[in-house]
This record gives C-alpha cells, sequence and structure tokens, in this order.
C-alpha cells in the first residue's frame, strides 16, 4: 500500500487524529506519503480531557496538543476551519467545504462524537449549551455572566465537571441525572452515595431518578427553567446538555458506510471500515471488532497505533480496551478500573465505606482471588498499583488493599511490586518494563525525563506519582542515590540542617559546613545556596540556640542576602527601596507626614504597596542610614521587605467602620503583624485579616488568613497569590483571640522547621507527606506531641525581638558598611541615576548599558538627586 | 587581640597598570563579604576575602545588568574555587579569573591584590 506518491486523509484533527499522525511521523510514514489534515474546530488538536481546566485558568493555547513545528517538519498539511464535506468513494476522493478536492489512496476518519441532546421542547433556546469544545466553554462563560442559576442535565462524568464549572462562575448549580445515582456508568450504588454526599457539601443540589421534560423560555425565547419528570420545576438561566456522547458517524452514512446499528462506523480488528479496504475510522466515531464504541481517549489512541501500523504494513490489532478511569471531580477522586460492575460470574466484593468522610472502595474479586477490578471514591491513591494488579492474584490479601492507613494492619503495596508488563500508564500504554528501561538504559533520572522519553504520564497524568517513584526505586536499585541535599555543599535537606542546628545548637555556619557538610565542601566558603539557607535557620531559632538576634552581627553578617545585609530591597540599577513597618496598615496622619518628608527630601520614588504599605525607591546605600535615622525618631521599625519573613498582615477596616464587619479585623491584624514581625523562616510569609465573609483582606490567598466569624476567627493557611495561585485551607473554625494565636504560633514554626527552603506555606502543604490532614494533625490535634515546643520556640523568637535598624543606627560598626565605596565613603556610586518620570523619577538605565560615562563626565553624571 | 593589632596595619592593595593602589584597612574586609573600591579612573572594583582571609578582586559591574553590585554578592565555593554570585540575577563568578561559571562567553576584568 506504501507507493511513493500515495496521499493519506484525516479528517478530525481531535487528540485520537493528532495521535494517529505522531504514529505516521514515528513510523516514517510522513515523508513517504502526502498528509493531508481536514478538520473543522479553528484551532488545531486540543487536550479535550482537560477542557474543564480552562476554568480554572488554562488557556486555549495551554490546552493545544499541537506542535506547528511538528506540522510543518513533517509537511502534514493540516487545515483548520475546513471540515470534509463530501467523500466519494468510488473515485477515492474527499471534498471540503472550502472546496478542496483531495484524491486519496487511504482514508482515515477520526471525527469524534457530538453530544447528544435529548430531544425535549425548546432544548435550542438561548441559554442551552453543550460541553465539548473549546467554543462551547466560551460561549457559557460569556452567558454565565448575565445569569445567576445554571442546570447540568446530565450526571456523569463530563456533566459532574459542566456543574463544577458553573459554580466556579460564580452561579448556583444543579445537576438532573435520569438514573438513580451520579456517574451510573463508572460507580455502583455504594459509590455514587459517597460521591453525593460529598458533592452535596460543596453546595451542588443534586437531583437524582428525574429526566427533563421541557425547557422554559420567556417571551424573548431566553431559559428560564426546567420541566422535570417529577411534575417539579426546576427555575434557572442556563442549562448544560452533557447526556453523553454519540458517534459522528454522518460523513460515513452519507457515503455509504456500514455503521452499528446505535451508530459507529463498523471496523474491524485493524480498525479498516468493513465496506471499504481504503477507509479506516478511529476514535469515538468507530464502532470497534468487540461491538464497543471507546469514548476514551486511551483505546482511541491505542487504534490510532494501530492504523498507523496497519499502512505500514506491520502486524497490529485493536480487539478491545480496558476502560478504567481515575478522575478528580470537584476535587474528589473518583476511579474505575477493570471489571468495576462485578459481572464476572462467581465474582466476590470487597467493599469499605465510610460516609462521613465521603469514602467508597471496592474491589471485585474473583473466586481463585484473581483482581477483577474496583471502584474507589474519595480516594484513589492506590489506583495506579490496584489497577496493574488487575488480572492477577495480589501478593497481599485485598482487604489490606482498601482499608485506610492505619487500620489493623496498612499494606503500603508500592509500584515496586508491580511486574514488568504492568501498564501503568494507560493512556499512552506504557508498562512498567518501558519505564524502567528509560532510567537504566536510557540515562532517564528525573519524572519530565521519562515523561519524554516515554509518553508515560504526558495525558491524563494520572499516573506522575507512580512514574516517580518507580523512577526513584529505579535509580536506587541501580546504585544512583538519589541526591535530595540542599546543595553541593550539605547532603541534608534544609528540615535536616534545621534538626541538627537545633539539636546541637550550632550557632556558626562554619562549624556546621565543617562538621556536616559534604565531605569537599569542608573547609570552604560555603556557597549562595547554604549560607543564606542556614543564616535563616540560626535566625529563626537564634533565642532559643543561643545566637545573637541581630541578622548583621559576627559571621552571621556574611551569609545574608545583599537584601538582609544592607536590610533594604535592591532594585534593578543597585539603589535600594526602603519599606517601614506599618502594622495591619493602620497609620496616623502625623506618621504618613514623616514618610512624605522624607522621599522628599531624600528624592525617592514613592509607591502604595500590595502589602498595604508604603516602598520608597532609589535610595543609595549611604543614604540608608541617615533615611531610617529619621524613619525611628519618627516611631518606625524595619519592614522586613527585605527579609524571608513576616511582610504584612493585611486588614480590612472591621466592626468598627464597616456596616457588615462582625470583628475588629484591624486590632487583629496589628496583634498578629507585631507578634511575627522580624520572623526569618524559609520563604516570605504573608498575612491578612478580613472583618467579616465578604473577605475584602483577601486572607485566603496568604499564607495564613484570618476571617471573622459571629462566633471568633476562621483561620485558614497555605493561600498564595502570585504566578501559583492557590486558595488557602482552612485549618480550624470560631477560634477565640487565644486560641487563634496558639494556633499560628504552631502552624509557623512546624513550617519553618520541615520546609525546604524557598518553599511558600502553599508548596509546603502540597508537598510534605499527608497535606494538609497531616499538618492539621500535628498542629491542632498535636499528633506529634511538639505543640509545646513549637510554641516555646515562638514565646522565645516573640520576647527577643529587637527592631533591627534602629539598633543598626546606634552601632557605628554596623554602619561603617552602608558606603559605596570602602575608600571614598562620601562618593556616591555614580552608576545610580535617575531621569524624570510622572512627577517622580526612575533610573537612568541607559546609564547602566553605557557602563560608565567618559571620564569628564564624570562629575557631572554624580549630581543625581 | 595582637592579631587584630596586626591586621590594622596592613592595607589592602590592588595592582594598576605599574602601581599598587591602596584600597582600604584589611580590617575592613569581612570574610565571606565583599566592598566596593573607586579607583581614581573612576572604575569600581569588588574585593573579597575569604574565610582564610585569602583576598580576591573583580569588577564591581554585573555584566548582566549594568549596575555596580557584584562587591554585595554572596561568596562561596564551587568545586575548590572561590566565586560571587551577582545579588541581582545570580550568576556566578569565578573570583581568581573573572570567568561567569554560568555563561562562559562571560568575564569581568579581574586584579592583583595582596594585603601589605
Amino acid at each position: 500500500m506504501s507507493t511513493d506518491t500515495s496521499t493519506i486523509v484525516l479528517i478530525g484533527h481531535g487528540m485520537v487524529g493528532q495521535r494517529f499522525l505522531e504514529a505516521l511521523a514515528e513510523r516514517g510514514l510522513t515523508a513517504t506519503h502526502r498528509v493531508v489534515v481536514l478538520c473543522e474546530e479553528p484551532r488545531p488538536a486540543y487536550d479535550r480531557v482537560q477542557l474543564t481546566s480552562y476554568f480554572s485558568g488554562k488557556t486555549p493555547e495551554d490546552l493545544s496538543m499541537t506542535d506547528m513545528a511538528f506540522i510543518e517538519e513533517h509537511g502534514i498539511e493540516l487545515r483548520i476551519g475546513d471540515p470534509a464535506e463530501t467523500v466519494d468513494r468510488e473515485a477515492r476522493r474527499v471534498t471540503a467545504r472550502s472546496g478542496l478536492v483531495v484524491d486519496y489512496d487511504v482514508l482515515v476518519l477520526a471525527t469524534g462524537s457530538y453530544p447528544f441532546v435529548p430531544p425535549v421542547p425548546n432544548k435550542d433556546a438561548e441559554g442551552c449549551f453543550v460541553y465539548r469544545t473549546i467554543e462551547d466553554l466560551l460561549a457559557i462563560e460569556e452567558y454565565a455572566r448575565k445569569s445567576t442559576t445554571g442546570a447540568v442535565v446530565g450526571g456523569g462524568l463530563l456533566g459532574l465537571e459542566a456543574a463544577g464549572a458553573l459554580k466556579g462562575l460564580g452561579l448556583t448549580s444543579h445537576i438532573v441525572e435520569f438514573a438513580p445515582r451520579l456517574m451510573p456508568v463508572q460507580v455502583d450504588e455504594g459509590g455514587g452515595a459517597a460521591l453525593l454526599r460529598t458533592i452535596e457539601e460543596m453546595g451542588l443540589t443534586v437531583h437524582t431518578g428525574v429526566g427533563t421534560q421541557e425547557i422554559v423560555t420567556d417571551a424573548s425565547g431566553a431559559v428560564t427553567g426546567m420541566k422535570l419528570s417529577d411534575g417539579s420545576e426546576l427555575a434557572t438561566d442556563l442549562v448544560v446538555f452533557s447526556a453523553g456522547v454519540r458517534p459522528r458517524d454522518q460523513l460515513a452514512r452519507d457515503c455509504g458506510l456500514t455503521v452499528g446499528e446505535r451508530g459507529g462506523i463498523a471496523v474491524d480488528e485493524q480498525c479498516r471500515t468493513v465496506s471499504d479496504p481504503h477507509v479506516f475510522a478511529i476514535g469515538e466515531c468507530a464502532l470497534a471488532a468487540d461491538g464497543r464504541v471507546y469514548g476514551l481517549v486511551a483505546p482511541g489512541y491505542e487504534q490510532a497505533e494501530t492504523v498507523a501500523a496497519t499502512i505500514a504494513e506491520d502486524e497490529s490489532a485493536f480487539t478491545g480496551a480496558d476502560l478504567s478511569t481515575k478522575l478528580k471531580l470537584l476535587g474528589v477522586d473518583v476511579a474505575s478500573f477493570g471489571d468495576a460492575h462485578g459481572t464476572a460470574e462467581d465474582c466476590l466484593d470487597v467493599v469499605y465505606s465510610d460516609s462521613r468522610a465521603g469514602l467508597y472502595k471496592k474491589l471485585v474479586i474473583g473466586r481463585d482471588g484473581t483482581l477483577l477490578g474496583g471502584i474507589l471514591v474519595g480516594d484513589a491513591e492506590a489506583y495506579g498499583t490496584l489497577k496493574a494488579f488487575t488480572g492477577s492474584v495480589p501478593p497481599v490479601s485485598p482487604e489490606s488493599l482498601v482499608l485506610p492507613a492505619g487500620a489493623g494492619a496498612p499494606v503500603q503495596l508500592g509500584p515496586s511490586a508491580l511486574p514488568d508488563d504492568a501498564i501503568i500508564c494507560s493512556c499512552n500504554n506504557v508498562r512498567k518494563g518501558t519505564i524502567r528501561e528509560a532510567v537504566t538504559e536510557h540515562q532517564c533520572t528525573t519524572v519530565p525525563e521519562v515523561k519524554k522519553c516515554t509518553k508515560a504520564g504526558t495525558t491524563c497524568g494520572s499516573c506522575v506519582k507512580v512514574l516517580g517513584q518507580l523512577i526513584n526505586a529505579e535509580l536506587e536499585a541501580s546504585g544512583v542515590e538519589v541526591d535530595k541535599g540542599l546543595c553541593a555543599c550539605f547532603s541534608q535537606t534544609r528540615e535536616e540542617l534545621y534538626e541538627i542546628v537545633l539539636a546541637l545548637r550550632v550557632t556558626s555556619f562554619r562549624d556546621l559546613l565543617d562538621r556536616h557538610g559534604r565531605e569537599a565542601a569542608r573547609g570552604g566558603d560555603g556557597c549562595e545556596v547554604c549560607k543564606p539557607t542556614v543564616g535563616s535557620i540560626i535566625a529563626s531559632l537564634a533565642p532559643t540556640i543561643g545566637a545573637s538576634t541581630h541578622v548583621l552581627d559576627g559571621e552571621q553578617a556574611a551569609l545574608q542576602d545583599t537584601n538582609d545585609h544592607f536590610l533594604a530591597n535592591l532594585q534593578k540599577n543597585g539603589s535600594y527601596s526602603v519599606v517601614p513597618r506599618i502594622p495591619g496598615g493602620e497609620i496616623a496622619p502625623e506618621k504618613l507626614i514623616v514618610i512624605g518628608e522624607i522621599a522628599r527630601d531624600f528624592g525617592l520614588y514613592t509607591k502604595i504597596t500590595g502589602g498595604q504599605r508604603i516602598d520608597m525607591f532609589g535610595a543609595r546605600v549611604e543614604q540608608l542610614p541617615l533615611i531610617w535615622a529619621r524613619l525611628v525618631d519618627a516611631g518606625f521599625e524595619s519592614g522586613h521587605a527585605y527579609g524571608k519573613s513576616l511582610r504584612t498582615v493585611k486588614s480590612c477596616v472591621g466592626q468598627t467602620w464597616c456596616r457588615y464587619g462582625v470583628q475588629d479585623s484591624v486590632r487583629m491584624a496589628i496583634d498578629l503583624e507585631l507578634r511575627y514581625r522580624g520572623l526569618r523562616s524559609p520563604h516570605k510569609l504573608k498575612s491578612a485579616v478580613s472583618g467579616c465573609q465578604r473577605e475584602c483582606a483577601e486572607a485566603q490567598s496568604k499564607d495564613f488568613g484570618v476571617i471573622a466569624t459571629a462566633g471568633g476567627w476562621n483561620l485558614y493557611v497555605g493561600g498564595n497569590g502570585g504566578a501559583t495561585p492557590r486558595h488557602a485551607d482552612l485549618l480550624a473554625q470560631d477560634l477565640s483571640d487565644a486560641e487563634l494565636i496558639r494556633l499560628i504560633d504552631r502552624f509557623l514554626m512546624f513550617y519553618i522547621r520541615t520546609a525546604d527552603r524557598l518553599e511558600r506555606t502553599s508548596v509546603w502543604l502540597d508537598r510534605v507527606p499527608g497535606g494538609l490532614d497531616h499538618v492539621r494533625d500535628v498542629v491542632v490535634h498535636d499528633s506529634l506531641g511538639i505543640c509545646d515546643e513549637l510554641e516555646a520556640l515562638m514565646a522565645a523568637h516573640v520576647s527577643h525581638y529587637r527592631d533591627e535598624w534602629a539598633e543598626t543606627i546606634n552601632d557605628p560598626e554596623k554602619l561603617a558598611r552602608f558606603v559605596s565605596f570602602v575608600n571614598a565613603p562620601d562618593t556616591p556610586d555614580p552608576v545610580v541615576a535617575f531621569v524624570p518620570e510622572r512627577d517622580q523619577m526612575k533610573p537612568d538605565l541607559p546609564l547602566l548599558n553605557i557602563g560608565l560615562r567618559p571620564a569628564d563626565d564624570i562629575l557631572e553624571g554624580t549630581a543625581t538627586r | 587581640m595582637t592579631l587584630a593589632l596586626e591586621t590594622t596595619d596592613l592595607k589592602v592593595q590592588l595592582r594598576l597598570t605599574d602601581d599598587w593602589f591602596t584600597v582600604c584597612d584589611l580590617s575592613a574586609l569581612l570574610p565571606g563579604r565583599g566592598v566596593a573600591a573607586l579607583l581614581p579612573d573612576g572604575r569600581q572594583v569588588a574585593v573579597f576575602a575569604d574565610r582564610t582571609g585569602r583576598l580576591y578582586a573583580i569588577d564591581n559591574r554585573d555584566p548582566f545588568t549594568g549596575a555596580a553590585v557584584l562587591s554585595r554578592g554572596l561568596t562561596g565555593t564551587h568545586q575548590g574555587r572561590p566565586f560571587v554570585a551577582s545579588p541581582l540575577l545570580k550568576q556566578r563568578f569565578d573570583l581568581e579569573s573573572g570567568q561567569c561559571l554560568d555563561d562562559e562567553a562571560v568575564r569581568v576584568r579581574a586584579y592583583e591584590v595582596k594585603a601589605a
């Protein structure tokens, strides 16, 4: 079949179509064939499995699976927005909407599926949507702006995702499912019940066992509600149909190809249509040889590979596929694999169910002990391992696989126990042996390298965790030590160094390096990674281990990053910015005036920060003590904007002024800021206090955030803004003032103790084994018995706090360092100069490029503001 | 105490084409940190002492940003050789040769330096 001039036409450029192109390229078929792709959607293949992640911030570009360089490199003619209109099988010719006519030798149909919309009256009214393409999502997002309530027809996988998306868009969300439970295809009654409870707790309303009879509209034809089969009516502004999909086989029908009774283009084991040897069908439009239409991406990929192999005249067959799935739906893990519903003869169930925790785990076991399948709801941690054992007799008893850790004898059955032919990544059909080879034969040592080498973990990502475990196990087995050390100087992690410093009362970096550093690093000067890290640990523990509490005392001065060393923030031209502390963002007019006067007198650029204080930019090193002498005199102290330490505790105005406030958020913010000021930590710490649930202080985006309730305070932890935003998790609620402070004391000290260097609380919470639950166990329930110690450490910090700047301006030795030039203390750095901008000034950046103005200009050049 | 007395008398000197240029007292240098010095022609030099008291001097200008800040970077030892990491974008420079360790095309001038 592979003559030099033959043409392959692919109709449809979805995930399966793209995989088919990759499979052609891998077999060199793109070099020997002309390949034409007709794609209906206005964009090339994207990750439809992750469609909903658009609503959590992924852009259509993020979702794209098409590397245009790949398309060009292989000479593929990809025609976006130009669907096939007709196929003339007699002439072997396809005509596209644009009028393009292509003669084919091989035609591959990968037209996918379309959403099934039940034939109810007004199903096409304004406000009715389906959930299938990026364009659908854009339309829903737009319409949701003027809506308050949304309903999803269908409680399957996509329906739940759609309902979660509507809730995320701020709508009151309903799910209407005809079957008596949610996700009827994947889970059984018990699993559905666990899922239902969890989803209702999230504030979604679920109506099961009812059908949609009619969409109700107003005079203008827009949706206002829906009539249900139980006689009730549900008011809603927006309806999303997600009642399953049907194969898109119209094109095949039109050209006389055989389709199944319930749709789907009938193909044989090579995915060749039963009617025409020149035509293949793959993915969701195909009715496979085993009589099923597969709606998952993994079987579609396998079909794509099969067709590419067949075209290359290799032997390959698609005889059926596994329907295992693992998803995170609205934050709930749901997985089913193998014979999930126990249809095999004589099989037995092992069920663990905890309604309170929303957990449901069922394993289906054959008579001989073979694991046949199972369902996991609420915790699908074991999915990767269990699925790989499916079809074999696991080496431990089945019940030990579903019991929670701590109950009876928990069994941690790691992926190392799996046989080599166990499939680890079912999306891409990658076996454990292949992953091991990537490490042993191809020198891969990290998850990204193995992903690139084997494609494992590149589609749904559910196996990435197992992947990491396998790689580490393999590296360790082959004698490669997985180095978790801090840097080239220390083989310990930051957490281990913290323990050493605390236990042995080490107050000197040199001692630590010479006694505990790597052999080759002992006697050296450390590096830019370990010096500030150890400096921070010593500073955090200073009063307890007997170190000086000033970061610029003795040897500690040499450990600090430049910002800490000059107690100010270095900016791009070598000047510094100055931020005095304004606790809680509350400031009296006199102090505001002082800041204004200082900024004016020193010619500084001023800007209000996000943390409710004022940043003064453009100070030269030698000006810092002069500026601070005036600030300290006016009652200001260091704001630690330069340190990996507490920055600010933002607040809203609270109960005192605001008609909605229920607590005095400003007072609490000031108390917290003054308590934790100066606390050195693995990374910066931000906080906020809101006076009511309206959350004007944005406390849920902070490392620790406090929100007032009628009964006290709710404490949230692990929030973050910035590049990787994370909503904080609720740690405890309705706390009294004293309870709140005690809990924050413990939380912060536990974070300082166990986090990695430069690891914000958000990343730390996601990384520590057990996550939030573990941290809650430790700091709320004192499961490790260390809370007294954590509190004592914080008490020592609080009682030993002194203002770094007040001490510095009174210490001639420290002040001597605040000069631009050691041999010309009164000469300013000539490269630090400024030019006017919007009534203030900005750095003279061109000066930095020149490096130095010609010698006779120097005197003039130094006349900076 | 006697040691301290002796070191205060010592001066840090830089080799400029044919003379030795005195920068500061040796005691002004904190092991592991740098200071900046202004040369008669307007150039700036960053001078460092490591924990053993060895001295190093390189140009103070960070070639990646143009700012005169290398003296304010953190020093360390990389495979037995002393380096300073720019405080702005953290590129490292060998203190003996001025060679950038993170970009082989970049090098800053290194100066001969002594305590006398």
